[in-house]
């Protein structure tokens, strides 16, 4: 199991990681593929909570119907340079005002993580030979940003020019 | 020139504090070969033929004196004394040492530069007119845009792992000088009906395996509306466009695979969404952005230009033909833009020595009001230079070799590093250079000829820009040998086209040849001295070329297959 960050901390994984054939540990909180959720609900209704991992090529605005409700989404880098679910984050938070958990799955690694933060993931899979500590270390990479994105906690430059 | 502010200074400083620890830990082991690429590569390092190959950011071309001069530095420290000026404005370093590039990057930061996305997936370095701000024909200064655009995509943490690299081009002026048409976005700047400043919006343009011209797919967008339209495109771009086939990942292959009309149909759905968010400008951000640009301090035209310049044109042939070809009108009266050639006879073309980077410097600090510019054609611009001062800066270029009358001739061509350095290439592009440069070496020979683009590549990927040259030059490997496939008739101006293939390729000894050739069939084709290359071959076609370059058999062969 990979080390989990959330927020700006290393937590215990609260989440289960279910393939598609292993059935549901009751009263547990299950990561499923779209693919299990979509073929039957009922099999999970054992779980007390259920999270969706979702591919890179989903198209989030034809989905959100099924996507509103989850407590977490699962978005995944297959290899580390391809950017989709950058895109897949944002419009989650952004156009559909998800508040849930969006979690970086796959081929997470130190150098995109505070990227990923400002697309909206707040949850990290790390790959599992990344250094915990220094992937905390990158969420604080910089300090301000010129563009505003899903998550504007970091000064941007625009709104401290137009305040000065 | 564009003066930093802290904020800028920050994240330049942070981004090389970052870059030093991802050295760090590839040095160190912690850090594995491919995931050091992929970062090395945003921040313009390649591993190259003989060592690392750095690319500098030259944001739309314009440097200072004091940065310059940091430039000759960095050539003599880090480097073997020299740098390459390429077709985005940039420069390369060829012989850096890895493990030395933090410190370079440092140096590079106190004069307010870096090498951020110069290369890899993202967003690369913003190109425009070298003529900005001082040609008599730009509707408004497109530079302001352009740093709004740069400030935008640096560090943008959604489109830093696009399929493919990104690039843009602006301007802002009835002729294109920046080759907007053949960009993955060309922006143009432009007044709608009403008056009001906007944009119109190319999207799909691109040189390379695929050739192809940008499409307009929005003639019109307001001016605070430029982020919210930049991010649809590169948000439908993003989540759409290939990523199985390197050959097939960039913008303009999505666009016509889904069509023009699709594509535009998608990004204004998107941006309906998102284009009264936080993402719309205001009027102060642009006045604020134009307010950080140094503003030349220029004096009247009867101090700028006492009459000397006329006579000393009339004294002095050699400099009246430099200034001939060399000099370009200037929008204030009583100055003019000059062209420092960087094609001089036995130098690749586009370097510069150190000596001759520290000389530049100097010169644009007495001449022209501390700035420089590089052009896309790889040559260098003292852009404000009064009349008075030409003969003074004349000698003084002459003197360092970068005097060559020849902007806009024959042998002013464009040439990219090609097998000599680059580890992509498939054959020599510099010798091929020299060899054109022997045989068209005399001047007049070249004045009649008149005004020509040659551009030449060593390989598909087309950073020689070929496919928009009048006359066009690809290297192609074919059985470990060194061949050369000639292209008539492309443009990457207002009348932007793609060249079209003579025929079968032609050897490393007759590539000059083959050029001479073309050259004498426009001659003898042309109507007039003032029809151009590009008009008589618009006129005349392929038939007398192609009939002087092959056998007729050879070229019937070709036709049949």
């Amino acid at each position: 199991m990979s080390t989990l960050i959330r927020g700006n901390a290393v937590v215990a994984d609260d989440w289960l990681e279910l393939d598609d054939e292993t059935a549901v540990p009751s009263g547990a909180s299950v990561i499923v593929s779209l693919a299990r959720w979509q073929s039957g609900r009922e099999a999970l209704a054992a779980a007390a909570r259920v999270g969706l991992r979702l591919p890179n090529t989903e198209d989030i605005d034809a989905l959100w119907p099924l996507l509103r409700e989850r407590p977490l989404i699962a978005l995944q880098f297959p290899k580390s340079s391809d950017g989709r679910a950058f895109s897949q984050a944002r419009l989650l938070r952004e156009q559909h005002g998800f508040d849930g958990e969006i979690r970086a799955t796959g081929d997470v690694q130190r150098d995109q993580l505070q990227f990923m933060q400002r697309c909206g993931f707040d949850a990290f899979a790390l790959r599992a030979d990344q250094n915990v500590d220094d992937c905390l270390k990158a969420l604080r990479d910089f300090d301000l940003a010129y563009q505003h994105a899903a998550r504007a906690d970091l000064p941007l430059v625009w709104q401290l020019r137009r305040g000065s | 020139m564009y003066r930093y502010d802290e904020y800028d200074q920050k994240l330049v400083d942070e981004r090389v504090a970052q870059f030093r620890d991802q050295t760090r830990r590839f040095l160190a082991g912690t850090l594995g070969e491919d995931e050091f690429r992929a970062l090395r590569l945003r921040n313009g390092l390649y591993v190259q033929r003989f060592a690392p190959m750095l690319r500098i950011a030259i944001p739309y071309g314009l440097l200072s004196a004091k940065q310059m001069r940091m430039l000759a530095h960095i050539a003599r420290k880090y480097d073997k004394g020299y740098g390459h000026f390429t077709t985005r404005q940039n420069l390369q370093f060829n012989w850096p040492k890895l493990a030395e590039v933090p410190d370079l990057l440092a140096d590079l930061a106190t004069v307010q530069m870096h090498a951020i996305q110069t290369s890899g997936n993202c967003i690369r370095n913003i190109t425009a007119d070298h003529l900005a701000g001082v040609a008599d024909d730009e509707l408004v200064d497109p530079r302001p845009y352009c740093e709004l655009t740069r400030q935008w995509s640096s560090f943008h943490p959604e489109f830093n792992w696009l399929p493919r690299k990104f690039k843009f081009a602006f301007s802002a002026s009835i002729n294109d000088r920046a080759a907007t048409r053949v960009h993955d976005i060309g922006v143009h700047l432009v007044k709608n009906e009403q008056g009001e400043l906007g944009y119109s919006i190319f999207v799909g343009g691109g040189l390379g395996r695929m050739p192809m011209l940008g499409h307009l797919i929005r003639p019109f967008l307001p001016e605070v509306d430029l982020f919210s339209y930049l991010e649809a495109i590169l948000r439908i771009y993003n989540l759409q466009g290939r990523r199985d086939n390197i050959h097939r990942a960039r913008i303009k292959v999505l666009v016509k695979a889904l069509g023009p009309e699709k594509f535009t149909e998608l990004v204004e759905a998107e941006w309906a969404k998102i284009k009264d968010g936080y993402l719309k400008l205001l009027p102060e951000d642009i006045e604020r952005m134009k307010a950080r640009f140094d503003v030349p301090a220029y004096v009247d035209a009867a101090s700028a230009d006492n009459g000397s310049f006329d006579a000393q044109l009339a004294a002095d042939s050699k400099f009246a033909a430099w200034a001939k070809r060399n000099l370009r009108t200037h929008v204030k009266p009583g100055y003019a833009a000059v062209f420092v050639s960087l094609k001089a006879n036995g130098v690749a073309p586009g370097d510069v020595t150190d000596r001759q980077m520290d000389a530049l410097a100097d010169l644009a600090e007495r001449f022209s009001f501390d700035e420089l510019r590089a052009t896309h054609d790889q040559n260098l611009v003292l852009a404000d230079v009064a009349k008075n001062d030409i003969y003074a800066l004349w000698q003084q270029l002459a003197g360092l070799g970068l005097a060559t009358p020849n902007i806009g001739l024959l042998t002013d061509l464009i040439c990219c590093p090609g097998l000599d350095f680059c580890s992509l290439a498939n054959a020599g592009s510099i010798g091929v250079a020299q060899d054109i440069f022997d045989r068209f070496e005399d001047f007049d020979y070249q004045h009649d000829i008149g005004d020509i683009k040659l551009k030449m590549s060593g390989c598909m990927n087309g950073c020689g820009h070929h496919t928009v040259g009048h006359i066009g030059i690809l290297g192609v490997d074919k059985s470990g040998e060194e061949w050369y496939q000639v292209t008539l008739g492309g443009s990457a101006e207002n009348d932007a086209a793609l060249g079209d293939r003579t025929g079968p390729s032609f050897s490393r000894s007759d590539i000059a040849p083959a050029i001479e050739k073309i050259i004498e069939v426009y001659l003898e084709q042309r109507e007039a001295a003032e029809e151009s290359f590009l008009a008589t071959y618009r006129r005349v076609g392929m038939a007398p070329f192609k009939a002087r370059l092959y056998d007729k058999a050879d070229a019937h062969a070709e036709e049949a297959a």
